[in-house]
């Protein structure tokens, strides 16, 4: 379908798709196999000025917004999921600066992020606190100019590879949710170290580590944003990434389906290719509609965000619920339309149905975006009472 | 350091097709692209700028619609861009090309140029040291890398058939590369978007100031009388036998030709 992308835009699309194709596809089983982290493609990525697609120009950006960085997603997304991941999480980690960062902080760290010479890395989850956010332990106590940070991260994306940190941590242990605050933290930290890589499912090309944190002192100027505001910083930046997961499960949901198409057409059986028959032509029917759905949901709700509308978070969760379950669902169905070919490493879609249930969980399980909507419905009929 | 790239754009051969009748390329509706080897030739003087500073200048001769291959060059990083195209140069071989090209380099000016070791529409290699003749300039031609360029000379490695020889030469100096050279990169956001903007540079005959009789079709001395794929000359020869007769008539062949 054509969603009339301005010529900016399909630039956008177009060179991310060619590297996708040239850069990524020949080389994601590999990746996959060897869980080898794709600095090749970062850097090819960088040399490209994709990194400074939703970054303001003044600090050597595109100053693009969430449509745009959601394209480039989308694109690398067909091609290998792992790659998406390491890619988008830069984004995420750069929300908070962009959210709550002083000028001195976005003067100090934009420019490096959007040439791609530093990766950025978003640590909010930890051993007790995924779903349930409030639960973070890790603290960070103001002791003359520095805050001293203390507790440990868990499965952070670009952990161990990225230059940047945005940490979330309590300062204030009272207050429960009013209590954390959001830091920049850089690699090389007196104090900051990486956990193991973790061994994944799916997404294995990304890197999974913990940061650990001990007396771990940073400068106060890289508090972001005040005391006490980590959470809305990490709500806020949820709600603005979450649109690039809806565009990680379009993506992938894209590749699979292609995948499968080819191969139904190829593939002969009582004499005939098998997507000349009804059982297979209605799966890859739903299939194509449920992508198609997906992508004008992503699409509207990215230009939503971008338009700077205030409340979104509703409208955010459904775009990352709702495509992602289909890239879940279409994975799953590329493997069975392709049978014991699709169950192969020679094929790539066994590899994507792996990948694809991470969007599922990563960035708020799609059952806490069905929290997040509900409670946003609540509050809408509460007042039209 | 001013670096000049010749490039030339070309039919994309994995898309092409023969005239049965004619035996000739069809070139309707081919895509044209950026001669593969001249990639290379760009991606080098990319490099050297961004270590020495200076200006990049992509110059090509043809009609008009060549300046698609100049506009992609400069999204890949190249500064300037400067198309040749006159009447006057229809029907150019490779001396009368060479000429105009080394007409237009006199006018720009250039410590370093850069070409592909050959183009794959016409694979004569002809063009690059034709123009550093014209040019009265030293050329080295098939360079896989680079070892040291300072402001008044390069040191680079030439490939040869066994091995490399390493050359060094003051500058200006006119360069051909092999794909060996290194890894061109994609073009990046930026620069197209630059390149949708640019301003392309058109010269003709008289803005180079070139004699009328050098070029096109009149300065064009060759004449094509059949096209074919020189024969290879390598001797093979076959030794039978049992192994032990093989390898004692191995030895004996290997040491009549004085190799062992």
């Amino acid at each position: 379908m054509d969603y009339f992308l301005d010529e900016e835009q399909l630039m956008i699309r177009d060179l991310a798709r060619q590297i996708a194709l040239e850069k990524v596809l020949p080389i994601r089983a590999e990746l996959d196999e060897k869980e080898e982290f794709p600095w090749d493609i970062m850097k090819t990525l960088a040399q490209s000025d994709f990194f400074g697609i939703n970054i303001d120009e003044e600090y050597g950006g595109l100053g693009k917004g969430g449509f745009e960085m959601g394209l480039v997603i989308e694109e690398l997304s067909t091609a290998c999921l792992g790659v998406s991941t390491t890619f988008a999480a830069n984004s995420l980690g750069t929300y908070p600066i962009q959210i709550a960062g002083s000028d001195e902080l976005k003067k100090k760290y934009l420019p490096d992020i959007a040439s791609g010479k530093k990766l950025v890395a978003f640590g909010l989850t930890e051993a007790n606190a995924g779903s349930d956010a409030a639960g973070v332990q890790t603290t960070a106590k103001l002791e003359g100019n520095e805050y001293v940070l203390n507790g440990t991260k868990q499965w952070i994306t670009n952990g161990g590879d990225a230059e940047i940190y945005t940490i979330i941590a309590i300062t204030d242990k009272t207050k429960g949710a009013r209590g954390a605050s959001a830091f920049v933290v850089d690699k090389g930290t007196p104090g900051f170290s990486f956990g193991k890589k973790e061994n994944k499912l799916g997404i294995r090309a990304s890197s999974t580590r913990e940061l650990i944190f001990e007396n771990c002192r940073i400068p106060k100027e890289n508090l972001l944003g005040k005391q006490g505001m980590g959470f809305i910083i990490a709500m806020k930046t949820l709600d603005k990434s979450r649109t690039g997961v809806g565009a990680q499960g379009v993506g992938v949901a894209q590749g699979a389906f292609d995948a499968a198409a080819i191969f139904a057409k190829q593939r002969q059986q009582f004499g005939a290719p098998v997507i000349s028959f009804q059982a297979v032509q209605h799966m890859l029917a739903d299939m194509a509609t449920q992508i198609e759905a997906a992508r004008a949901l992503v699409y509207s709700v990215a230009k939503f965000i971008d338009s700077g509308a205030k409340d979104v978070a509703k409208a955010s969760a459904m775009a990352k619920l709702f495509a992602t379950d289909v890239a879940m669902k279409v994975t799953v169905d590329a493997v069975q339309v392709m049978g014991g070919s699709g169950y192969m490493r020679e094929y790539p879609v066994e590899k994507m149905m792996r990948d694809a249930k991470i969007l599922q969980i990563y960035e708020g399980t799609n059952q806490i975006q069905r929290n997040i909507i509900g409670q946003a419905l609540i509050k809408e009929t509460t007042k039209k009472k | 350091m001013n670096i000049i790239v010749c490039v030339k754009q070309v039919p994309d051969t994995s898309e092409i097709k023969i005239n049965p009748e004619t035996n000739t390329l069809m070139r309707e509706g081919v895509p044209s692209i950026i001669n593969p080897f001249d990639l290379h030739a760009i991606e080098a003087a990319i490099q050297i700028k961004e270590q020495t500073g200076g200006k990049v200048t992509v110059l090509t001769m043809g009609p008009p619609q060549a300046e698609t291959s100049l506009r992609e060059s400069i999204a890949m990083g190249a500064d300037e861009a400067v198309l040749l195209s006159d009447r006057a140069f229809a029907g150019s071989d490779t001396w009368a090309t060479s000429y105009t090209l080394a007409k237009a380099i006199e006018k720009l000016g250039a410590d370093i140029i850069f070409c592909g070791k050959q183009a794959i529409d016409g694979d004569t290699a002809q063009v690059g040291p034709e123009t550093a003749e014209f040019l009265n300039m030293p050329h080295i031609s098939y360079i896989k890398k680079i070892e040291d360029v300072t402001d008044s000379s390069i040191k680079v490695q030439r490939m040869m058939d066994e091995g490399y020889d390493v050359v060094e030469s003051s500058l200006p100096v006119l360069l051909t590369v092999v794909k060996e050279l290194n890894q061109p990169r994609m073009p990046s956001l930026k620069g197209k978007m630059a390149a949708k903007k640019a301003q392309i540079t058109t010269m003709g005959m008289a803005d180079i100031g070139a004699d009328e009789n050098s070029l096109g079709l009149k300065g064009s001395p060759t004449q094509v009388r059949n096209i074919f794929a020189p024969e290879v000359k390598a001797e093979r020869k076959m030794i039978e036998g049992s192994p032990e007769e093989q390898v004692e008539n191995l030895l004996k062949e290997l040491k009549e030709i004085k190799c062992i």
